[in-house]
C-alpha cells in the first residue's frame, strides 16, 4: 500500500523511523487512578466523598497493537480514554509515554504528546462541529500543529486523507449533516489520521452504527493500521467487535482492570467469574450453538462507584464471594490459569462454546 | 381483586381469543411520511401475522422501516407527516384500522402493549413508577387509585423488580437502566396484552442486564402465552429467543422463516451480508465481508430490486433472466422452500448453493 499520506517532511524524523519497531511498550499506565468530588453546598463547598470512577488500572500498550478494554456502562472505560488523551488529569497513578510521564510533561513535550495519541468519539453526531465544513474539521488540529501539514498543500492533503477512510474526496466543503452516522465515523477518524498519530484510542468508535455499516468501518481500521503501525485502545461494550479486532484484552469493572489476556486466553479460558457472566451473556448467532453453554445470570444492578462494596468489587454479585472477598481486595496475578485475574478463586472455565466445524 | 384477575389467572391464553388463528395479522400495510421534501416511504407493503405464544423477530437496520411498522399498529404514528396510506391490521379478526379511534383505544389498551427503546424518555419523569403503572387500571378498568398502586406492586414483583412496595412512590431517575426497562415491561403487561411489541428492548443494555431481561420477557411470554413482536438489529438476540424472524429491508419484508433456517441457509443476499457483517464472539475469525455502500434513502428507494446497488448478486440487462432483472423488477416475497419466503430473484442458487 502506497503511503497515502505525503508525510514527514517536516515531522521529527525520529518518530517515523521508529514505526515498524513493534512490541515496544508506547504506553504505560500504572495505578491509574480519578475520582471525581461529589461536593455539597453552594457557597462553601465542601466533598462529601468521592466517585471513584477509574481506581488503579493498570494496562500497556504496545507498538502496533491493539489492546481491547471492555466493561459494561459505568465501568471507567472512558474515563481511561478521556485521561490517556488529557482531556482530564488523573488524581493518582501515571501515565507513561515512551517512558516519560505525562503528567510531569509540559511545553513542547506535552504537545507533542497530544498530536500523536488522538481519539475517535462514539458519537459521530455529536462530535463534528455542524458548522465547519468536513474539511476544516480534519484539517482544524493543523492550526495547532502546523509542522504535521505544510501550509501549501493542505486542501490536497486533507483530499488524500478523506480518500484514504473511504469518502468522495469532493466532499471537502460539505457539512456533517449532509453525511450518514458511518461516513461521519469516518471524518472522525480522518481527523484522528491528520495527526499521524501513534496511538489512536477508540472510544466506541462502532457503537452507534448499523452492523453492516460497523463492519466496512471495522475493516477500515484494520487496514489503517496495517498501512500506518499504529497502536490502538479499543475500548467497546460489544465483545465479539472487540474480540475481531484486538491482540489483548482488559476486562474492567467498577474502576479497575479484573482480567487481562491475550485474546485468546481472556475469551477461550476465562478466570475472573465477572468476565465469565459478561461472556455467557452474549448472544450467539448460530443456531447450532444456541443453548450449549450454560448462561451466568448475574443478579442485581453494578454498585455505585460512589460507594464501591470493600474488598472485591465484584464480591456484591458474585457466586464464588466468601468472607475473605469482603477484607482482601484480590491482586491481578496469575493464579495458575496463565493469564492475570483478580479473584482470589480465579479459575480457568470455558463459557462460550467453540464453533462447530464447517 | 376482580379486576386483577384478568392477568394473575393461570389460563388466560384462550379466553380472549376464541378462534385459533394468528392474534395479529398485518396485510399489505404501507406507511409513507409526507414531507416537504417529498414522500418518504417508510413501509412498503408488508405483511405479518403472530400466532399465541410466538416469537417473531423483526430484523433490520435503521431506517428499514421496523419500528414503523410497529409503531402504525401501535396506532402513535407521528401524523402528521405519517399516514397510512393503505393496508390491514387484523387483531384477534378484526381490522383496527376500520374503527373509530374510541373503539381503537378499547382494542389496543388491553390488547396489544409496546415497550420501547430508551425507558428514561418513555417514563414519565415527574410521576412515581407505581402512579405509571397504575394508570392502566384506572384509564381501562377505572379502578381506584389505592388499587391501582396495588396492582403496580405486584406487577412490579412480576419482573422482578427487588423490594417492590418500598420503590412503587419512586420516581424513574432513581432507578437503573434495566430496573426502568421492567417498569416498562411491568406496565405494558398490565391489563394482560395479547400481544407484546418490543422495540429495541435491550439495544440501550448492558450484556448483563440485557440476559436478565430477555430471560424475564421468555418467562412472562411462557405464563401468559401472548406474542411477542421483537423488533431488533442484534442478530444474536434474534436467534436466542425468536420463533420466525422476518428480516426487512427498505421498507419490505425481504426474507422470512424460522430462525434456524434463516440463519443456517439465507435466501436472500441481504441476510447472507448481514451474517458476513458481524465478527463472533464464539471465535476471533478472519476478515469481515462488509455490505458495500450506505443503506438507501427511503425518499429515494432504487428501482427494481431495493437491494440491487449493494448486491453482489445482482444481474441486469443481458446476465439476467427474462423478468428477472434485478435493476427493473421488484422481486415479490415468494415463497422459495417449505415454510420460507424471500424476495429475491435469485434465492434458489444462495440456497442450492
Amino acid at each position: 500500500m502506497a503511503e497515502p499520506r505525503p508525510s514527514g517532511a517536516s515531522v521529527p524524523a525520529s518518530t517515523q523511523t521508529a514505526r515498524g519497531a513493534m512490541g515496544e511498550a508506547l504506553l504505560e499506565i500504572v495505578d491509574l487512578q480519578k475520582l471525581f468530588p461529589l461536593t455539597q453546598g453552594i457557597v462553601f463547598r465542601k466533598t462529601v466523598g468521592h466517585v471513584r470512577a477509574v481506581d488503579g488500572v493498570n494496562l500497556t500498550l504496545h507498538r502496533g497493537e491493539t489492546v481491547g478494554l471492555v466493561g459494561e456502562s459505568g465501568c471507567g472505560k472512558s474515563t481511561v480514554a478521556k485521561l490517556l488523551v488529557a482531556l482530564e488529569k488523573p488524581t493518582g497513578g501515571t501515565i507513561r509515554y515512551k517512558g516519560e510521564d505525562v503528567a510531569k510533561m509540559g511545553g513542547r513535550a506535552l504537545k507533542r504528546y497530544r498530536r500523536e495519541v488522538q481519539i475517535i468519539f462514539q458519537d459521530p453526531y455529536g462530535s463534528l462541529n455542524p458548522r465547519m465544513t468536513v474539511g476544516d474539521i480534519v484539517a482544524e488540529g493543523w492550526s495547532v500543529h502546523a509542522d504535521v501539514a505544510p501550509r501549501k498543500g493542505r486542501l490536497q492533503r486533507t483530499q488524500e486523507l478523506l480518500e484514504r477512510v473511504g469518502l468522495n474526496p469532493d466532499y471537502v466543503n460539505r457539512y456533517p449533516h449532509q453525511f450518514s452516522g458511518g461516513q461521519r465515523q469516518r471524518i472522525g477518524i480522518a481527523r484522528a489520521l491528520a495527526m499521524q498519530p501513534e496511538v489512536i484510542v477508540c472510544d466506541e468508535p462502532v457503537s452507534a452504527l448499523d452492523v453492516s455499516v460497523q463492519a466496512q468501518v471495522v475493516n477500515l481500521l484494520e487496514d489503517l493500521q496495517d498501512d500506518f503501525g499504529m497502536s490502538y485502545l479499543f475500548i467497546a461494550h460489544d465483545l465479539s467487535v472487540v474480540r475481531h479486532l484486538s491482540d489483548r484484552i482488559a476486562v474492567m469493572y467498577l474502576g479497575s482492570v479484573v482480567e487481562e489476556g491475550t485474546e485468546a486466553q481472556v475469551y477461550g479460558s476465562p478466570s475472573h467469574p465477572y468476565t465469565q457472566a459478561l461472556l455467557s451473556s452474549v448472544p450467539l448467532h448460530e443456531p447450532a450453538l444456541r443453548g450449549q453453554k450454560d448462561r451466568i445470570l448475574l443478579q442485581g444492578d453494578v454498585p455505585s462507584p460512589a460507594d464501591p462494596p470493600s474488598g472485591c468489587r465484584f464480591r456484591t454479585r458474585c457466586w464464588k464471594a466468601q468472607d475473605i472477598c469482603a477484607t482482601e481486595p484480590p491482586a491481578l496475578i496469575d493464579r495458575g490459569q496463565g493469564h492475570p485475574a483478580a479473584c482470589h478463586f480465579a479459575e480457568a472455565r470455558e463459557v462460550v462454546p467453540v464453533e462447530v466445524a464447517e | 381483586m376482580t379486576s386483577s384477575s384478568g392477568y394473575i389467572s393461570s389460563t388466560p391464553a384462550l379466553e380472549p381469543n376464541p378462534t385459533a388463528g394468528p392474534v395479529l395479522e398485518v396485510e399489505d400495510l404501507h406507511v409513507e411520511f409526507r414531507t416537504r421534501n417529498g414522500v418518504v416511504n417508510a413501509v412498503n407493503g408488508i405483511s405479518y401475522s403472530v400466532d399465541q405464544g410466538e416469537t417473531l423477530a423483526i430484523l433490520g437496520e435503521s431506517g428499514s422501516g421496523k419500528s414503523v411498522s410497529a409503531q402504525a399498529i401501535m396506532g402513535i404514528l407521528d401524523s402528521p407527516p405519517a399516514v397510512i396510506a393503505g393496508g390491514g391490521i387484523n387483531f384477534q379478526g378484526r381490522d383496527i384500522l376500520k374503527m373509530n379511534e374510541e373503539e381503537q383505544r378499547q382494542i389496543r389498551g388491553p390488547g396489544i402493549a409496546m415497550i420501547f427503546q430508551d425507558a428514561l424518555s418513555a417514563l414519565n419523569p415527574v410521576y412515581s413508577v407505581g402512579f405509571q403503572i397504575g394508570e392502566m387500571f384506572r384509564a381501562h378498568r377505572g379502578t381506584s387509585r389505592k388499587e391501582a398502586k396495588q396492582h403496580a406492586i405486584e406487577l412490579m414483583d412480576r419482573v422482578r423488580i427487588p423490594a417492590a412496595a418500598r420503590r412503587v412512590n419512586d420516581y424513574p431517575h432513581q432507578f437503573s437502566g434495566g430496573m426502568r426497562q421492567r417498569v416498562m415491561i411491568a406496565m405494558a403487561l398490565a391489563l394482560d396484552p395479547r400481544i407484546l411489541i418490543a422495540d429495541e428492548p435491550t439495544t440501550a443494555l448492558d450484556v448483563t442486564v440485557q440476559a436478565q431481561v430477555m430471560d424475564l420477557l421468555k418467562d412472562l411470554q411462557r405464563d401468559t402465552g401472548m406474542g411477542l413482536i421483537l423488533i431488533t438489529h442484534d442478530l444474536g438476540v434474534v436467534n436466542e429467543v425468536a420463533d420466525r424472524v422476518a428480516v426487512m429491508y427498505a421498507g419490505r419484508i425481504v426474507e422470512t422463516g424460522t430462525v434456524d433456517d434463516v440463519f443456517t441457509r439465507p435466501a436472500m443476499p441481504y441476510t447472507v451480508g448481514l451474517m458476513n457483517s458481524i465478527p463472533q464472539v464464539e471465535a476471533k475469525g478472519g476478515r469481515l465481508q462488509p455490505i458495500i455502500g450506505q443503506p438507501p434513502n427511503l425518499a429515494r428507494i432504487p428501482s427494481g430490486c431495493p437491494f440491487h446497488p449493494r448486491c453482489p448478486m445482482a444481474r441486469t440487462g443481458a446476465a439476467a433472466a427474462p423478468d428477472r432483472d434485478c435493476v427493473a423488477d421488484l422481486p415479490p416475497l415468494r415463497v422459495v422452500t417449505v415454510g420460507r419466503e424471500a424476495a429475491c430473484h435469485y434465492s434458489e442458487e444462495l440456497l442450492n448453493g
